[in-house]
């Protein structure tokens, strides 16, 4: 019999509605499932990892059980009571520690926040409580989450991937990601910048969407990239993270870059189908760029024959369910996308961290200090990592007076062409008029933990074929598109025009559809056995 | 090494003005992944721009039909100040406190 911590969001919600099971029996399966595949949460002082610590999941910082508890039962009481609890009514969701919760800690996986529990929730939060849904706990990401692996997490263990814990979940959001995937809470919340939600949603082999930006409010975020950063859903299938958006998106007082665009039902035209739309592929998605350390060179690589296999096939089944291909699509500038990146998010992210400086909360350095700079630099220095180092380091040098125009400025007119690519052939009077781009969402399947870790640039070109939506705004979803020859999950990727969310799901639920007998579909992460 | 644009001078500088503390094997660490970080940058420079290529700030345009209409201007006091100041490395009597403030005469 299925666990009903394996059972989708809406499937759940739903018998809890109907009375078939109770909202506490649906945390206790959750916590069931963390107390069997996670192994113990991350910590700053987690010494030497065991043999037990190589084989679990980790996707844990903090367990709110008791919170928990508290609000499974109150679910339960309103059903009794005759009332309508929420769409997600039950449904345990965990929250990537990147988000503040009132009351609990709320870390970035920081040293410079290990202590910090915040005095208020942040919206998408307090939205999913308000539709019902059960937080487990926060859950681990990279150090604020700068990085694509979540091995730069300050708690350690850092997660490690349900399919095969010798490998990487992905970043930032792989916490979520894999959390979702090993059953342990059928939903999370986490958050793109350069790829965050998608990139560990592919590698992870579960459904992440990165909203258009403004779609899902960031108050309650702790900011990166603040141009960049997009709330959105991790869930296991494409329904699960459109119910998930449903009760996430809309303006919010508190964020003025919350747009007042109405949210639709994104579950209401989820069946209907591809007929008549226009799926574009770019061969500018099916090559790689690397920079070649030896040569000081960028060089272009081939997309590995299995990612490219499944986009398309993915084709191939969309345009049998209806849908018209549009093959060599343009998108001269992806190649752009992290150069660029590399710029606008550190000038963004030095500004952020400026706030961490040991005055008004979280860490301070308990060594004695003359004055109030030198406690800045001891307190800086001891609670950030290498990550935010180099980020704030980068950033206040891209950006100062004499670089400015040479590097910030032009990031930012390339920033324009990205878009402007996108706009062009989404333009509904221009020669492609696509409704989606579909793309690989990652260049590689989940890589070895310590392979890419410590290069820094290798690193941040995982992200290459994600980024330039965050830079475009626009919204992306990736999706489960079939195994590698080693049985680790691919991702493909739907990106489509500002506010077109309901058509991806349209779309990558009509793939979902068309795969549903595949042999892959039954493969299960190897920590469920 | 020649091609470096980061030097240690110019990173001492940098990292003075970003208030870190570096021990030296980490500086050194995180000086080479700055120099290497700026040679894939630098793919950014042969970018031909046209003169008329505005920068953008963000991605998707922000127009007054999707934007909210500004707050009013309100004093809005946070209901539990207690809880923030509890979160405070020091405080005393409801305030933040820091250790001196260096001084500087000005001329």
């Amino acid at each position: 019999m299925t666990e009903l911590c394996d059972l989708s969001a809406a499937e759940l919600a739903a018998r809890i509605r109907n009375g078939e099971a109770r909202a506490v029996d649906a945390l206790d399966s959750a916590l069931a499932r963390v107390a069997a595949v996670d192994g113990r949460p991350g910590t700053l002082d987690p010494g030497d990892l065991t043999a037990d610590d190589q084989a679990k999941v980790h996707a844990f910082i903090t367990l709110t059980v008791e919170r928990a508890r508290a609000q499974a039962e109150a679910v339960d009481k309103k059903l009794a009571q005759g009332e309508i609890p929420g769409p997600l009514a039950g449904v345990p969701f965990t929250v990537k520690d990147i988000f503040v919760v009132e009351g609990t800690p709320s870390t970035a996986s920081s040293r410079m926040l290990a202590n910090f529990v915040a005095p208020y929730t942040a919206t998408p939060v307090a939205r999913m409580e308000a539709a019902g849904a059960v937080m487990l706990g926060k859950v681990n990401l990279d150090e604020f989450t700068y990085g694509s692996s979540n091995e730069s997490s300050a708690f350690q263990p850092h997660p490690r991937n349900p399919w095969d814990t010798s490998r990487v979940v992905g970043g930032s959001s792989g916490g979520s990601a894999a959390a979702v995937a090993a059953g342990e809470g059928a939903l999370s919340l986490g958050t793109d910048t350069a790829g965050s939600i998608r990139q560990p949603a592919a590698f992870c082999g579960v459904v992440g969407v990165k909203p258009t930006y403004g779609r899902v409010s960031r108050y309650g975020l702790i900011a990166f990239g603040s141009s960049l950063d997009c709330p959105g859903p991790l869930a296991r299938d494409v329904t699960d993270a459109a119910l998930m958006l449903n009760a996430i998106a809309g303006p919010d007082a508190r964020d003025a870059t919350a747009v007042t665009v109405p949210v639709p039902d994104y579950t209401a035209g989820i069946e209907d189908g591809v007929k008549g739309l226009r799926i574009g592929l770019s061969p500018d998605f099916f090559k790689l760029t690397y920079y070649n350390h030896e040569s000081s060179e960028m060089e272009e690589r081939p997309l590995p024959d299995d990612i490219l296999a499944a986009v398309m096939q993915a084709a191939d089944k969309l345009s049998d369910a209806g849908a018209r291909i549009v093959e060599n699509v343009p998108m001269p500038h992806t190649r752009y996308g992290i150069p660029a990146y590399f710029v606008i998010s550190r000038v963004e992210a030095a500004s952020n961290l400026h706030r961490f400086d040991g005055v008004k909360y979280g860490y301070r350095t308990a060594d004695k200090v003359d004055d109030l700079r030198a406690m800045y630099r001891k307190t800086r220095g001891e609670a950030f990592g290498p990550q935010p180092k180099l980020r704030i380091l980068m950033g206040m040098y891209v950006s100062a007076a004499q670089y400015s125009e040479q590097y910030y400025q032009q990031a930012l007119k390339v920033r324009s062409l990205i878009r402007g690519d996108f706009d062009s052939v989404f333009d509904a009077s221009g020669e492609h008029k696509l409704d989606a781009l579909l793309t690989p969402t990652t260049p590689t399947t989940a890589f070895p933990i310590g392979d890419v870790y410590g290069d820094s640039v290798l690193m941040q070109y995982a992200d290459q074929l994600t980024v330039t939506a965050d830079h475009a705004g626009i919204p992306g979803l990736s999706l489960p598109g079939g195994l590698d020859a080693g049985g680790l999950p691919i991702g493909i990727q739907l990106l489509g025009p500002d506010f077109s969310e309901a058509s991806l799901f349209r779309i990558a639920r009509t793939y979902e559809r068309e795969t549903e007998t595949a042999a892959w579909r039954s493969a299960r992460p190897k920590v469920l056995g | 090494m020649a091609d470096e644009k980061i030097t240690p001078e110019l990173f001492a500088h940098l990292v003075e003005l970003a208030a870190l503390e570096l021990g030296p094997e980490e500086g050194e660490y995180i000086r080479k992944q700055l120099n290497n970080q700026l040679k894939a940058i630098e793919e950014l420079v042969q970018v031909p721009l046209d003169p008329t290529t505005l920068p953008a700030s963000h991605g998707v345009p922000y127009t007054p039909a999707i934007s909210a209409e500004l707050r009013e201007d309100l004093h809005n006091p946070f209901p539990h100040p207690e809880a923030i100041l509890k979160g405070a490395p020091k405080t005393e009597d409801g305030h933040f406190v820091v250790p001196d403030i260096p001084h500087e005469d000005l001329k």
